[in-house]
C-alpha cells in the first residue's frame, strides 16, 4: 500500500531584540560567562514584575506580515506552569488564548511544484535558562531565561521531508533579511508532529511528536526515521502506535518515546495578571508595515531586475545587515549594480585581507556613498578609490577629508596630463623607440612614468589613450 | 513580651510588613520559605516614601504570604502575640507614624479593624507593586495604616502614582487627594452583610453611621446579595494566582532548602513540604485544582466574568451613592485557633473584603467599620472618616 506523510511544525525562533522580553539586561549573545545577563527579573526573585519589551511586538507583527497572518489588535499573554531549574519562576509567560498573528500562508517551491502551508498561529514567549551537568552537580545558567521568542505553528501541511526542510530554509532567510533573527546554531528549534495515513485518506493516523531539534538535518533524519516507523506498523503491525512525544538521537538515528499521553503534564495555563493586553491600534501597525522590509522574493527580483548576478542576490538575503545598506544606497540614488560590487567585491575583499566577513563591516551608506560620488564625479580614480576604502574599513576614517589629506582628490585637466605625456616621452627616448620598434609592451613602462608623475591623479584610462595618440 | 518586628532598624517612622521590600532587610512574608532571602532592591513605594525624607523602623510580621485573619501563622511570631496585626498595632501605640502593608485577602483591613487605626486600600493601580512578594497579581495592592485619615492621605500622596516598572500600574502622576465636606453626600448600608456581624460590630457601624448623618450624610439601608458571589470568585482567582505565584519558592534557588534529598524532584517537595504551613499548602492545593484542565472552564475562567459583571453592577450601584458602609470582619477580635480551620475560616471572614479585591475599588477602614467607594473615589472616602473621626476626638 502507498502511504502519505502528514506533518506539521513548530518552530521557536530567538528574536534579534537588544534585550530580553520582560526586563532590560541584555540578550545572552552578549554573556560571556554563565549569569552574566541576569536580573532580578529573570531569575524569578520576588518583588519583581515583567515589563513588556515593544520592540518584541514589533518583531513578532513584522513576521506575521511576512508570512501573510491577520495581525490581531488585541494580545494578551498566558502562564504556563510547570516545575524545571532553568525556570526560575516555575511557570513560562507564553500565549495561548490571544496569540499576536492567526491565520497565515507561505508557499513553498520544491521539486512536487508550488505548495501553499497554512500557519496556524504565531505567539511571543520567553525562553527558558539551561542546565549544565558536570559530574555530581547540575550548574543553573539564566542567560537565555526571557529571551524573546516566537513560535510559528504550522496546519499538518507539510508531506515530505523535503518540504519541511525548503520551509525552515525559507524562515531563515526571511527572518535573517527581515532582521526578525540572525538564526544561529540553535536559535531556530523545531517540534515535528508527524502522521503517516493510506494515500488518498481523509483521516489523520496516529500523531507523535518529535521535540526540540535544531539541525535541519537532523530533523529530515528523524522524519524519515519516524516515518518509517509508522508505515511499519501499519503495514508489518510491527507495534502498536500510540499518540506521545518522543526526541531523536542523533548518533543513532532514532527517536525514542519520551512521555505518552497519559503521562502528560496539565501546565494549568491561565491569564498573567501581571501584563496588561496589548493593544495594536492601525497607526502603530502601520508604522510596523512601513518599517517593514520587502519580501524575500519582492526584493530578490528587484535585485535581479537591477542587474544583480544570483550569487550577489544569494549574499544580499541572507545579509539583512548589507542588503539594507545597499537599499540605503540605492535610496541615496547610487546604482544597484554598482553599489552591490563596491560592497560585494571591493569591501568584502578588503575585509578578507584582514580576516574578516562583511558582518564586520562597520560602514555607513553616508560615507560609501561619497565614495561612489567621487568615483562618479571623476573627481578620483578607482585606484585611489579603493586607497580610501582601505583606511575606511581598516581605520574607520571619513572619506571625503582622508582623500583631501592624502591628496588623492587632485583634479587633472587634460592640458596638465599632456604635458605629463611629453615630459615623459622626451626624457624616455629609449622606451619611445622599442614601443615604435614594435615593442607593444615598451608602453607599460611609459604610462607607468605618466602615473608616477601625476601621483595616481587623473583618469588612468584617458591617460593611455592619450599617451597612445602622441606615440603615433 | 510582644515582639513586632522581624527586623528592627534605628530611628525610624515607617513600619512596613514584610510582604514588601527594603533593599537589604530580610524579607520573607512570613513564611520559612524565604528564610534569610535579602533583597537586591526596595519596593517602589519605600523608595519614594525614604526620597521624601521618611525612615523604615523595620519590617513587620505577617502571616504567611499574608493569607490569614490578621497575622496569625507567621513563622517567626507566636500566633498567640500576632492575633492583632503587627503593623497596625505599632500604628495604634504610635512608635510608628505610619505603616505599609498588602491587601490582598483583607488580612490588613481586618488588623486595622481589630486595633482601630485607619487603612486605606487604593483603586487597584495607583502604588506601583514593584518590590511586593506577590500572591494575588490581579486584586492585591499596597496600603496604608495611619492613626487617621489625614495621615493615610499625606503618605499616599507620596506613594501613589504611575511606575513604569509595572505593567499594572496606572498612567496617572498623581491623584489630588483632598479630604472636604461631606454634606449632601450619600452612603448605602449594606443589610447582607451587617446581617453577619455581631452586635458589637453592628454597634459600630451604627455609631458611625450616626456621625456621617450629623455631619450632613444621609445613610440608609440597602440590600446587595453580590458579596458572597465576589467572595467565591476572588476566593478561587486569589488561590489560583497565589499557587502559582509561591511556585518559585523550590529551594533551589533562595530561601529555605531541605537538608535531605536524593534528587531534584525530593528537592522540591522536601523543601516546600518543611517551607510552607498548612494554610499555604491548602491554597496552593485548591489552586491547582481550579486550574486544572477539567475545572479551568467552571472556575477560574467563570471567576473572571463574574469579576466583569460584579464590575458593573456595583459601578451602577454607585451612581446612586458615593460610598457603601459595611463591616471589616464579624467580631471585634478574634480568639486563637487551629490553622487546620484557617483555610475555612478565612474564607468566611472575606466576605466582607473580597469585593474591592476582586474589581479594585478602594476601601477604606476608620473606627473598626468599612468605607467601600467608587474607583478613584479615595477623596470620598477619606473626607467621610475624617469628619467622623473629628467628631470622636
Amino acid at each position: 500500500m502507498n502511504y502519505e506523510l502528514v506533518i506539521g511544525l513548530e518552530t521557536h525562533v530567538e528574536l534579534s531584540t537588544e534585550s530580553k522580553i520582560f526586563c532590560s539586561c541584555g540578550g545572552h549573545s552578549a554573556a560571556n560567562e554563565p549569569n552574566d545577563c541576569v536580573c532580578p527579573a529573570c531569575s524569578g526573585m520576588p518583588g519583581m514584575l515583567p515589563v513588556m519589551n515593544k520592540h518584541v511586538v514589533e518583531l513578532a507583527v513584522t513576521a506575521g506580515l511576512m508570512l501573510n497572518c491577520d495581525i490581531n489588535k488585541y494580545t494578551t499573554f498566558d502562564k504556563k506552569n510547570y516545575y524545571y531549574p532553568d525556570l526560575p519562576c516555575a511557570y513560562q509567560i507564553t500565549q495561548i488564548n490571544h496569540p499576536i498573528c492567526t491565520n497565515g500562508c507561505v508557499t513553498l517551491k520544491t521539486s512536487a511544484g508550488s505548495r501553499d502551508i497554512r500557519i496556524k498561529q504565531i505567539h511571543m514567549e520567553e525562553d527558558a535558562g539551561k542546565l549544565v551537568h558536570s559530574g555530581k552537580y547540575s550548574y543553573v545558567d539564566f542567560n537565555r531565561t526571557s529571551v524573546p521568542l516566537i513560535e510559528i505553528v504550522t496546519q499538518p501541511d507539510f508531506r515530505s521531508a523535503e518540504e519541511v526542510v525548503t520551509y525552515l530554509n525559507k524562515l531563515k532567510s526571511m527572518f535573517r533579511s527581515g532582521g526578525i533573527s540572525e538564526c544561529e546554531e540553535g536559535a531556530m528549534r523545531c517540534d515535528v508532529n508527524i502522521s503517516v495515513r493510506p494515500e488518498g485518506s481523509e483521516e489523520f493516523g496516529v500523531r507523535t511528536e518529535i521535540k526540540n531539534m535544531s539541525s535541519f538535518e537532523a530533523i529530515e533524519k528523524a522524519i524519515r526515521y519516524e516515518a518509517q516507523r509508522h508505515m511499519d506498523a501499519l503495514e508489518f503491525e510491527t507495534e502498536e502506535l500510540v499518540q506521545e512525544t518522543r526526541r531523536f538521537d542523533d548518533a543513532s538515528g532514532k527517536t525514542f518515546a519520551m512521555r505518552n499521553k497519559e503521562t502528560e503534564a496539565d501546565y494549568r495555563y491561565f491569564p498573567d495578571a501581571n501584563l496588561m493586553p496589548i493593544i495594536i491600534d492601525d497607526e502603530w501597525l502601520e508604522k510596523i508595515k512601513a518599517n517593514k522590509p520587502a519580501a524575500v522574493d519582492e526584493k530578490a527580483e528587484d535585485y535581479r531586475a537591477a542587474g544583480i548576478s544570483d550569487k550577489e542576490i544569494d549574499m544580499l538575503i541572507s545579509n539583512h545587515k548589507i542588503s539594507s545598506l545597499l537599499d540605503e544606497l540605492v535610496a541615496k540614488g547610487a546604482n544597484a549594480k554598482d553599489a552591490a560590487a563596491w560592497i560585494l567585491t571591493d569591501c568584502a575583499g578588503i575585509l578578507r585581507k584582514d580576516g574578516k566577513t562583511l558582518n564586520d563591516l562597520a560602514m555607513t551608506a553616508d560615507d560609501l556613498f561619497a565614495v561612489m560620488q567621487m568615483v562618479e564625479k571623476g573627481d578620483i580614480n578607482r585606484g585611489a578609490a579603493k586607497k580610501i576604502l582601505i583606511a575606511m574599513v581598516e581605520e574607520g576614517v571619513d572619506p571625503v577629508a582622508y582623500c583631501k589629506e592624502k591628496g588623492l582628490d587632485k583634479k587633472v585637466d587634460s592640458s596638465q596630463v599632456e604635458a605629463v605625456i611629453d615630459k615623459v616621452i622626451a626624457e624616455n627616448s629609449q622606451s619611445v623607440t622599442d614601443y615604435k620598434n614594435g615593442k607593444v609592451k615598451a608602453i607599460q613602462a611609459l604610462f607607468g612614468a605618466c602615473m608616477k608623475e601625476l601621483k595616481g591623479a587623473g583618469d588612468p584610462a584617458v591617460i593611455k589613450s592619450l599617451l597612445e595618440e602622441k606615440l603615433k | 513580651m510582644i515582639k513586632y518586628y522581624n527586623t528592627k532598624c534605628d530611628n525610624g517612622n515607617i513600619a512596613v510588613d514584610d510582604t514588601i521590600l527594603v533593599k537589604d532587610l530580610e524579607a520573607s512574608a512570613g513564611s520559612k520559605i524565604l528564610e534569610g532571602f535579602k533583597p537586591l532592591f526596595s519596593a517602589e513605594a519605600v523608595t519614594r516614601l525614604e526620597s521624601k525624607g521618611y525612615k523604615v523602623s523595620g519590617k513587620t510580621h505577617v502571616g504567611e504570604f499574608g493569607l490569614d485573619l490578621v497575622g496569625e501563622f507567621s513563622h517567626y511570631a507566636e500566633a498567640e502575640a500576632a492575633l492583632k496585626g503587627a503593623a497596625a498595632e505599632l500604628v495604634k501605640k504610635g512608635e510608628v507614624k505610619a505603616a505599609l502593608g498588602v491587601d490582598m485577602n483583607g488580612s490588613t483591613r481586618r488588623a486595622a479593624a481589630l486595633s482601630c487605626v485607619d487603612f486605606l486600600k487604593p483603586t487597584y493601580g495607583t502604588v506601583s507593586r514593584y518590590g511586593v512578594i506577590s500572591c494575588a497579581a490581579s486584586g492585591e495592592q499596597v496600603g496604608v495604616y495611619a492613626p487617621d485619615a489625614k495621615g493615610v492621605k499625606e503618605i499616599m500622596e507620596t506613594i501613589a502614582g504611575h511606575d513604569e516598572k509595572d505593567g499594572t500600574s496606572l498612567k496617572n502622576e498623581s491623584y489630588g487627594y483632598t479630604i472636604s465636606y461631606v454634606s449632601g453626600k450619600k452612603v448605602a448600608i449594606v443589610k447582607e452583610l451587617l446581617e453577619k456581624a455581631d452586635e458589637e460590630t453592628k454597634a459600630r457601624i451604627n455609631a458611625f453611621a450616626d456621625g456621617l448623618r450629623a455631619k450632613g450624610v444621609t445613610v440608609t439601608e440597602i440590600s446587595c446579595d453580590i458579596f458572597d458571589t465576589a467572595n467565591t470568585a476572588w476566593q478561587i482567582l486569589m488561590t489560583a494566582e497565589t499557587c502559582n505565584n509561591v511556585s518559585r519558592y523550590d529551594g533551589v534557588k533562595y530561601g529555605h532548602r531541605a537538608k535531605e534529598y536524593k534528587n531534584i524532584d525530593e528537592l522540591y517537595v522536601n523543601s516546600r513540604t518543611e517551607g510552607f504551613n498548612f494554610l499555604t499548602k491548602a491554597v496552593i492545593l485548591y489552586g491547582s485544582d481550579v486550574l486544572s484542565k477539567n475545572r479551568y472552564k467552571d472556575c477560574y475562567d467563570k471567576s473572571l466574568k463574574v469579576r466583569r459583571v460584579l464590575f458593573e453592577t456595583f459601578e451602577k450601584l454607585m451612581e446612586s451613592y458615593d460610598a457603601v458602609l459595611t463591616p471589616v470582619c464579624s467580631k471585634t477580635a478574634y480568639e486563637s485557633y487551629d490553622i487546620h480551620e484557617a483555610f475555612g475560616k478565612v474564607f468566611e471572614e472575606s466576605v466582607f473584603t473580597a469585593l474591592a479585591n476582586l474589581i479594585g475599588v478602594p476601601a477604606m477602614v476608620s473606627g473598626g467599620v468599612q468605607l467601600m467607594g467608587k474607583h478613584f473615589g479615595e477623596s470620598t472616602l477619606l473626607s467621610l472618616a475624617a469628619c467622623v473621626e473629628k467628631e470622636g476626638k
